[in-house]
């Protein structure tokens, strides 16, 4: 049977590695994009292993919202990364200085 | 036992494949790693037996998002030697900053006691005829059905902006103005001439 704890310990490393890519691909935004998408499987590995180990359905429910939330997120993310590749012809988020952020 | 060797199995698979998503050279495949991460962990849901979510990842994830990814990618036309540049100069601390999320998560979850439960027993069995989309639809459609709807909205709302966001006039593109068609006058379009009639020769 598998447990509790190697689900988590798995979806730990998935998350860890994604925070790792964040950081070695900070310039490219379709690659945070992934990332993040990444992140947010690594947080459902958690709710559905949380859910199926203490019977609580309502882990799952979260997940579904979850996988609706993130692919609103990408699909508006990618919309904006066409428009900003229209306007600048880069997608490198060190020449994204517009707002002086 | 089979049942753990696979979990072993695809869980290697699935760090592979991250590990693919974050460090290969080219966004390709990047994004085909995050296809084969996404297709991995519904095998390990289906092994946990939930089901209704592994296929929705695969149908959602894999059919439309990851899709979707691959198409933007394909169609920029990117200079990845610059976007490359200074790949390795944090990548200490992004390392660093993994191994540490690892040493936190891992050692709270073995700790004893560490969540409350025991983390090291495997989940209760499921009775025969437990129909994991039943259940979820039992639930979702009771309990959480404004939530459901919000959501419905929520993708609407997602539609209508990504629409709105990539839509552009060019100059010299033609298109309706249903508007003006509807408002047109007789007189705009049609002018009637007074002559006199001609002298037949």
């Amino acid at each position: 049977m598998i447990s509790l704890g190697q689900l988590l310990t798995l979806s730990g490393i998935l998350f860890s590695l994604s925070v790792a890519g964040i950081f070695l691909n900070r310039k490219n935004v379709i690659l945070l994009l992934m990332c993040i998408e990444l992140l947010l499987l690594a947080a459902n590995f958690n709710f559905i292993a949380f859910s199926r180990y203490l019977g609580d359905l309502h882990g799952q429910i979260f997940v579904f919202f979850i996988l609706t939330v993130a692919a609103a997120e990408s699909a508006i993310g990618l919309a904006i990364l066409v428009v900003l590749f229209r306007e600048r012809r880069t997608i490198n988020v060190e020449d994204l200085d517009t707002l002086r952020g | 036992m089979l049942v753990e060797i696979l979990f072993y199995v695809f869980g290697t698979i699935l760090v592979a494949a991250a590990l693919g998503v974050i460090v290969s050279r080219n966004p390709v495949y990047s994004a085909l790693s995050l296809v084969l991460c996404f297709v991995t962990s519904a095998a390990i849901w289906l092994l946990i037996q939930a089901e209704f979510l592994a296929i929705v990842l695969v149908l959602v994830y894999v059919g439309a998002v990851m899709v979707l990814f691959l198409f933007v990618v394909m169609m920029l036309d990117i200079n990845l030697d610059e976007l490359r540049a200074g790949f390795t100069r944090f990548a200490w601390l992004g390392w660093l900053t993994a191994l540490a999320v690892i040493f936190e998560i891992v050692g709270v979850v073995w700790a004893r006691g560490g969540l409350g439960i025991d983390a090291a027993k495997g989940a209760a069995d499921l009775p025969g005829d437990y129909s994991n989309t039943l259940a979820l639809g039992r639930v979702l459609y009771t309990e959480y059905v404004y939530p459901f709807e919000l959501a419905a909205v929520l993708l609407l709302v997602a539609i209508v902006a990504a629409i709105a966001l990539t839509m552009r006039s060019r100059a010299g593109h033609k298109v309706q103005d249903i508007s003006k068609q509807v408002s047109v006058r007789a007189a705009d379009r049609v002018r009637i001439v007074k002559m006199e009639p001609e002298k037949r020769s």
